[in-house]
């Protein structure tokens, strides 16, 4: 037997019938050509049953051309690098396919599941709703994996795909959506005038209906016409031709979405997918038409199809859907696909047109005449053709044959237009729903707008093109736009059903016409509800075939005009994008920008573990030889206490403030007073949300008489400055002070413990460290390891501290240089974990506390708040839900047995029997301190500091976990403060 | 997505700004006269418009301006945008 037994002994302009390649199609192996779909390669080698339906699991052959395909769906490859859910006319082929159909086990030919089918009928519209009820417990084990089975849609790959995809961000003047004849005369015609084009077409050919059928243009070829003019736009610097490529989505202020597949064996290097957004001035939609079915009485079997597809099959690949064809359809479309069908070698037994008077003299026709039946049961043995107009004692006619070839009408892809809120008319008439007034700039042409005449298509691309180029100022190109002789029009008002048996509207959600009735018969009345009580139209096809059909059944059936039904809302994409695609540069390595401080480079080398901090990355701890964890972070924590020890803080947000009115805006944006400061002197400052609640903390360091330098926590360095340029540009505009974000111009290193002032001292031989000289809260420059530096005297670990900040630039100099100094110190480089033990220690607050729902009075900071002043956030202090009683304090939480730790996500109770109760509160930050021996939590609790003295309990429910734990004062250790001093 | 004229940058993409809600809504001037009611009515019950919206942006990732856009809500159609407070 020969090994494409469908393929013509000529014919097809995609393929490359030099270049023959293997295939495997559910364990089976296949050849076709280079330039083949998997579609058309499965038909050639005479595989008629591609896929199982969706619900009864009834076999199914390959009914379209392109994405509108509802049954084909396929799974490639195994595995890893299985992807579901494709479309077998949009999958090219390429040697050493793998592909399985789907909905189907063990193989779509022989399916178990199919028995569903043989009680068809049990499967009514909403059968899901009504069927999978009650009771819930049955959920789980019964229901569940029951639909999960039989309603795959293909397996989920089983690893992480390690393809590359791609985005890329384009501006175009315009944007051509579809590559038929009038989206490249559109194209040409912007082009010429001199506007950057980007033609975007979902084939691997442009040319749209002419790659399915020959016409004429510009008295030659069609198709030829087509590719001098894009071979011309191709030559132009300004234009960007996008193959495989659907215009998938349309957004605001015309941003549109292009999803690439370029498929098969691409070129290395190039992108499984890509993902294109395009920002257009303007857009031209040139999306063409979707064929319509006729609606009877097994309009699903295999061997049914679009009578275009049918024709293009023979035409673009050399591909006979069948030996012996009927033709069948309301509309001049089917007399063109008959003639394509016979030329290539197919018989045809009939051409049946359900209007009456188109007799053509060269073909078998039966005017006035329709399919009513298929024959056969797995695929198409012949048809019951009958009258269409219903006369009494119409027997019928039997026409054996294996394909029938149907038209009814054709659907404008008025879906780009929908998205972008256009409005949309139905034209009773024309029996179609065209696009009205356009949403945003954008305006559609050809098959898109209603033209079905090649000549119109092209005369209104050329037009379309014309205006979309004049939205970006470019004036009307030169020369005329291309003609065609070809001015058929395949009106197609009627829309056509013959009556009873199993007539599918949805093929892939196995939607009958009787669904939609009984729908309508339940009661549902507004579309919308029909297509989720149905499924009608939920597909990955979303209804191409089947919406208009939908819409006049359900209209029928509620006896009202269609109009007033109206559509569903077209919702982006047009098309299934891989998700792969839209996950492209969100995930793994490259999110995010990776901030690194100036000493960076010198964690790494000390084998650093990092934490992310924002953006920042920053070292939590050095790993020890022979120690865990916990005790490599102890050992930073006791050497610190007790000798000195150095940690990054080049993460810190720092702001610059100068200005005539700095002193006074500082007052407004804090709690407390900074207008105060001494030139020299810093204090620790609360920044407030206007509504009361605690922003931000950092420290503000006067400089000079109008110069401030503040610090920001890491965390919210971003929103603090946000918030810094709302109040001066929007609050108080009339204050001249200028605040600029030195975040990155600044690196700093905490040197701390009482170790420090001896170090420091040899490192700046001539700054003063006496406590007179150099008391706490001052800032001096001096020239720290030979470099000039700004220091000042803070402590966030509690121990006698100094912060220390040069220019970035030399951070990493300084760093290396102390480091160096500190050798005979023991200086302990600590990360922030030891640093967070040591802040817990001492009850300092991080965002753990200052959680966006705390006041100053509620972290214990109440006496910072200046009482008078119009400073952000204070008025909203005396409202009375912000002073009422029994609001959450922050307390200190010592935990009674030493051995025992905290996990992540405690609750505070009162009770240890573990039964359901409202908590007193949650644990914010917790730690173990190798200085006092014991775990220690700061924590929320409910008029906290009046329970000082109680035991409460730090609960766990998800792990069994209660621990004891006395209330005590979030200052676990020198409450006194003298270890500041050294 | 919306594409927002700043009037320094040209025209950019919505991600290169932050929202800041409200411009019409005016701080009183002077928060410690203003009763629990005006002060709770500035921080929280600002209107909802389904149409045109006077409305604060900040062009984060640009010249870090706070401006002023009018935009229909319903259409996202924008109309004039300027400097808040210039
Ligand atoms: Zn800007």
């Amino acid at each position: 037997m020969r090994r494409q037994p469908f393929r013509a002994a000529e014919g097809g302009h995609l393929i490359d019938r030099t270049e023959p390649l293997r295939f495997d199609f559910d364990g089976h192996r296949h050849e076709g050509y280079r330039g083949d779909s998997l579609a058309s390669g499965l038909l050639a080698a005479g595989v008629r049953i591609v896929a199982r339906s969706f619900k009864y699991h009834r076999p199914r052959g390959v009914w379209g051309f392109g994405p509108e395909e509802p049954n084909a769906m396929v799974t490639t490859g195994v595995r890893e690098e299985a992807r579901p859910n494709l479309k077998a006319t949009e999958v090219p082929l390429s040697e050493g396919l793998e592909a399985f159909g789907q909905n189907a086990w063990p193989s779509v030919s022989w399916d178990l599941g199919g028995a569903a089918g043989l009680a068809g009928g049990l499967m009514p519209a909403g059968f899901y709703y009504k069927t999978f009820m009650a009771p819930a417990r049955w959920w789980p084990a019964l229901y569940e994996p029951l639909i999960r089975r039989m309603a795959g849609f293909g397996p989920a790959p089983s690893a992480p795909d390690d393809a590359f995809y791609a985005k890329r961000r384009i501006h175009a003047d315009v944007l051509v959506a579809g590559g038929g004849p009038a989206g490249v005369a559109a194209a040409l015609a912007a082009a010429r005038a001199g506007a950057r084009v980007v033609l975007a077409d979902e084939n691997v050919r442009f040319g749209g209906d002419l790659l399915r059928a020959p016409g004429e243009i510009d008295e030659g070829d069609g198709l030829d016409w087509i590719d001098t003019a894009v071979a011309e736009l191709e030559a132009m610097s300004h234009v960007r031709l996008l193959r495989r490529a659907t215009v998938a989505g349309y957004y605001d202020h015309n941003l549109l979405t292009v999803a690439e597949r370029p498929g098969g064996e691409a070129p290395a290097g190039a992108p499984a997918a890509r993902l294109w957004f395009v920002r257009a001035r303007d857009v031209v939609i040139a999306a063409g038409a979707h064929e319509r079915p006729l609606l009877f009485d097994g309009n699903d079997r295999p061997g049914v199809m679009s009578a275009s597809a049918a024709g293009g099959y023979a035409h673009a690949y050399g591909v006979l859907a069948g030996r012996n064809a009927v033709v069948a359809g309301n509309n001049d479309s089917i007399y063109r696909v008959a003639r394509l069908l016979r030329s290539a070698g197919v018989g045809i037994a009939a051409v049946a047109d359900t209007r009456s008077g188109g007799d053509i003299r060269d073909l078998p026709c039966r005017a006035g005449g329709t399919v009513e039946r298929v024959l056969g049961s797995r695929r198409v043995r012949g048809v019951l053709l009958r009258r269409a107009d219903g006369r009494a004692g119409d027997k019928g006619e039997r026409i054996a044959c294996d394909l029938v070839a149907v038209s009814g009408g054709w659907s404008p892809a008025v879906h780009l237009h929908a998205q972008a809120r256009g409005s949309l008319g139905y034209n009773e008439e024309r029996g179609l729903i065209l696009p009205d007034r356009p949403g945003g700039a954008n305006r559609s042409a050809g098959a898109a707008a209603g033209r079905f005449d090649l000549d119109g298509c092209l005369a209104e691309g050329w037009t379309a093109g014309v205006a979309a180029a004049a939205s970006s100022g470019h004036e009307r190109p030169a020369g005329e736009p291309p003609r065609s002789p070809d001015r058929s029009a395949w009106e197609a008002p009627v829309f056509w059903q013959t009556g009873g048996g199993k007539r599918f509207v949805d093929l892939q959600y196995d939607v009958t016409a009787a669904d939609v009735d009984l729908a309508a018969r339940e009661g549902y009345r507004s579309v919308e509800h029909v297509k989720r009580y149905t499924a009608l139209g939920m597909g990955t096809d979303q209804g191409k075939t089947s919406g208009m059909a939908g819409l006049v059944l359900l209209s029928e059936a509620l006896g009202r005009p269609v109009a007033r039904t109206g559509t569903t809302t077209f919702r982006p994409p047009y098309t299934p994008v891989p998700m792969a695609a839209m996950a492209s540069g969100l995930i793994g390595e490259g999110r995010d920008a990776l901030r690194r401080t100036a000493a960076d480079d010198w964690h790494e080398a000390r084998g650093a573990l990092f934490t992310a901090a924002g953006l920042w990355r920053r070292p939590r701890y050095y790993p020890r030889e022979g120690m865990d964890e916990e005790e490599a972070i102890s050992a930073e924590v006791r050497e610190t206490r007790a000798g000195v020890g150095i940690v990054d803080v080049g993460t810190l947000g720092k702001v610059d403030i100068q200005g005539r009115d700095a002193a006074a805006f500082l007052d407004l944006l804090y709690a407390n007073r900074m207008s105060s400061l001494k030139t020299g002197r810093g204090r620790y400052g609360l920044m407030l949300r206007e509504d009361g609640r605690v922003f931000d903390d950092g420290v503000v360091m006067r400089l000079g008489e109008n110069h401030f330098y503040l610090t920001t926590t890491t965390a919210h360095q971003h929103e603090a400055m946000q918030h810094i340029e709302l109040l001066l540009q929007t609050v108080w505009p009339e204050l001249e002070v200028y605040a600029t974000d030195v975040t990155e111009h600044w690196f700093a290193a905490a040197l701390a413990g009482p170790g420090s002032r001896a170090l420091l001292g040899r490192a700046a031989p001539e700054l003063d460290l006496s406590d007179d000289a150099f008391p706490m809260m001052a800032v001096r420059a001096a020239t720290v390891a030979g470099l000039s530096a700004l220091v000042f005297r803070m402590s966030f670990s509690g121990e006698l501290s100094y912060e220390i900040a040069v220019p970035a630039d030399q951070g990493l100099a300084l760093w290396t240089r102390l480091l160096t100094e500190g050798r005979e110190d023991g200086l302990t480089p600590y990360g922030t974990e030891a640093m967070g033990t040591m802040r817990i220690e001492k009850g300092h607050v991080t965002h753990a506390e200052a959680d966006g729902r705390t006041t100053p009075d509620d972290l214990g900071l109440g006496r910072m708040v200046r009482a008078e002043g119009p400073g952000i956030g204070k008025r909203s202090l005396e409202l009375p839900a912000l002073r009422r009683k029994g609001r959450q304090q922050l307390v200190g939480l010592s935990v009674i047995d030493g051995e025992a730790r905290i996990p992540p996500g405690c609750q505070v109770v009162e009770s240890d029997d573990m039964k359901p109760a409202p908590p007193l509160g949650h644990v914010t930050s917790f730690c173990y301190s190798p200085t006092l021996g014991r775990a220690l939590a700061l924590a929320l609790v409910e008029n906290g500091r009046a329970r000082t003295g109680q035991t409460v309990y730090i609960a766990s429910p998800m792990i069994d976990l209660s621990m004891a734990a006395e209330i005590v004062s979030p200052v676990f250790y020198d409450a006194q403060g003298t270890r500041l001093h050294g | 997505m919306l594409l927002i004229p700043c009037p320094f940058c040209g025209a950019r993409d919505e991600t290169e700004f932050a929202y800041g809600g409200d411009a019409g809504v005016e701080r009183p001037t002077d928060p410690e006269a203003a009763t629990d009611e005006a002060w709770t009515d500035y921080l929280c019950f600002h209107d909802n418009p389904k149409g045109p919206h006077r409305e604060l942006w900040f062009h984060r990732d640009g010249c870090r301006r706070w401006l002023e856009v009018e935009r229909d809500t319903w259409t996202h159609e924008l109309g004039a945008v300027r400097l808040s407070r210039p």
